[in-house]
């Protein structure tokens, strides 16, 4: 009874009467999904869509095993094993990448971007909350570019930096910085007075305030900031890499839809989805590490 | 008995919400805390109790009178008066004894010594068994008294109690209170302790200030030795039952609610 979704019964009786969306919800999740996929496979197998439209999951499938090179590495491992003597299987790949090296190209961008992000973001968001002054000065610069849609100054960029690794860095930069030092300022406000009257009572100076209390209670929105900005970060890359870039996720989709492949555009759109994913997964595990008592106080 | 704090003629005013005036929070307060004393402060909201604690821990300057600690003045707050806030006020980021043992920490005494000067009073507060659990993860009571505990290991000479039991149940609170005298007892420190409760104020003081507000102002003082009592007798509901207790309450009681009807007959 318990695994039907479609009881008609009432709330279990641990759920408050009359909480809103109270319930699991994960079994009509995998239904969902499932039936996802099943209509996608349904309606390719009964050719009502051509498969330039909509190519079924089968191609897909075996568009993945061409770009991974899924069989040169079967066999290459095969052959470290002693099993095969030789690898026969050729590397395709797609616009003379693997797949992992798109995969690879992409995070490469993200993460260092990312981090300088981090590094610079943080203290700046940090001084703001703190400081009167850096509040004053940094304030009406994030507040303005913030809004704006990377793909609006992604030409500014190409004029001031050319088409290199650079000008794509400091794209993707500029969306990761905005949501970490808005949190990070945030951040510093969810320390309370009390938290600071207590350590100045047991004889804290105003820097120790700052470095063991003040940053210390800033740090589960630093890590909201941080978990947004990556989310951002990879989305921006998408529109980075549309400029001349050799390898990368993003310059797989866009060359394959030049070429009308939409089998690859498919592929890529479901691995740029899935690293995002993981992504996500991977900020709220350091999170549940670092800050485990986030919402908890 | 030597005077620890001495409070002379304070005055404070803060500029009134419309931004026209200003409002007398305090008004010539004069008031001096001697060695192992338990001075409690009751009054109704707004007589200036909090703000009369506030100057003492030093975060705020009052705006005329003097405060002295054993003849130097007082300028800011210092571990010399250790301060147990009514919301707990801990961090949540470290576990109970780091809590405990921060203030150390921060006047850079060696993780050793600090470490056993926070379990001592671990166990004073009894909380032993929980050196090593996150804050989040335990009640309100045992909050306070991990508070009370850190409050202790920088070994003040005076405790600030700013309403530190306002937020619990009843039980727990009358667990509590009884607790915070055997701590005082055992510790010696001079307490300045803040309640809205009648029954507390008069069970745990040695001596009662009842203030009052519009300005802020200290109306009437009592030596009290209900704790006595208690401590010979270990039995607080017997205390707080007794005639003399019960009569002492309804005295303070219609102090203050005497002040309260007063106020509102032009």
């Amino acid at each position: 009874m318990r695994l039907n979704p479609f009881s008609r019964r009432t709330s279990k009786v641990v759920d408050q009467y009359g909480a809103p969306g109270s319930g699991d919800a994960t079994i009509i999740n995998i239904v969902t999904i499932v039936v996802i996929l099943g209509s996608w496979w349904l309606v390719t197998h009964l050719e009502l869509i051509r498969p330039l439209f909509l190519p079924s999951p089968e191609q897909v499938i075996s568009k993945f095993n061409k770009i991974a090179c899924t069989a040169h590495y079967y066999e290459s491992f095969l052959t470290f094993l002693g099993i095969m003597s030789e690898v026969e299987a050729e590397c395709e790949g797609f616009s003379e990448h693997a797949l992992h090296q798109h995969i690879l190209w992409s995070l490469y961008r993200v993460f260092l971007s990312f981090f300088l992000a981090v590094i610079t973001a943080v203290p700046i968001g940090i001084a703001m909350g703190m400081n009167r002054i850096a509040r004053g000065v940094f304030d009406p610069p994030i507040e303005f570019y913030r809004p704006i849609p990377p793909l609006a100054y992604l030409p500014l960029t190409i004029i001031w930096f050319g088409i290199g690794e650079s000008g794509k860095i400091f794209l993707i930069y500029l969306a990761c910085f905005a949501p970490i030092a808005i949190n990070a300022r945030a951040g510093v406000r969810s320390v309370s007075i009390e938290q600071i009257h207590a350590a100045y009572s047991m004889g804290a100076t105003r820097q120790q305030v700052v470095w063991q209390v003040v940053i210390k209670a800033a740090l589960p929105e630093i890590l909201t900031g941080m978990r947004v900005a990556i989310a951002f970060g990879w989305t921006t890359l998408v529109a980075a890499e549309m400029v001349a870039a050799k390898a990368g996720i993003g310059v797989m989709v866009l060359n394959a839809a030049r070429f009308l492949a939409t089998d690859i555009v498919f592929l890529g759109i479901v691995v740029i989805g899935a690293v995002a994913f993981v992504f996500d997964l991977m900020m709220r595990k350091i999170e549940k590490a670092l800050v485990p008592w986030k919402g908890k106080v | 008995m030597s005077t620890i704090i001495s409070l002379s003629h304070i005055g404070m005013e803060f500029p009134s919400l419309d931004g026209t005036g200003s409002v007398e929070a305090l008004n010539d307060v004069s008031i001096d805390f001697l060695e192992n004393e338990f001075v409690v402060a009751l009054g109704a909201s707004g007589c200036g109790k909090t703000t009369l604690l506030n100057v003492i821990a030093g975060f705020l300057r009052p705006t005329s009178g003097e405060i002295l600690h054993k003849g130097a003045p007082v300028t800011g707050p210092g571990h010399d008066r250790g301060v147990v806030f009514q919301k707990h006020a801990l961090f949540p980021w470290m576990n109970v004894v780091e809590n405990t043992e921060f203030g150390l920490k921060l006047q850079k005494v060696g993780k050793e010594e600090r470490r056993d000067a926070a379990r001592a009073n671990l166990g004073l507060v009894g909380l032993t068994d929980f050196e090593n659990y996150p804050i989040y993860q335990l009640s309100g009571g045992m909050q306070q008294r991990v508070g009370l505990a850190r409050a202790l290991t920088c070994n003040p000479e005076m405790l600030l109690m700013d309403e530190p039991l306002g937020a619990l149940d009843a039980f727990t609170r009358e667990t509590m209170q009884e607790l915070i005298l055997n701590v005082w007892r055992q510790t010696q420190k001079v307490v300045f302790f803040i309640t809205h409760s009648v029954e507390e104020a008069l069970f745990m003081a040695t001596r009662l200030i009842v203030m009052s507000p519009r300005p802020g102002r200290i109306t009437h003082e009592y030596k009290l030795e209900f704790y006595r009592r208690f401590f010979e007798s270990g039995d607080a509901r017997a205390v707080k039952s007794s005639p003399e207790f019960i009569k002492m309450r309804e005295e303070v009681l219609s102090i203050i609610y005497g002040e309260e009807v007063g106020e509102q007959m032009p």
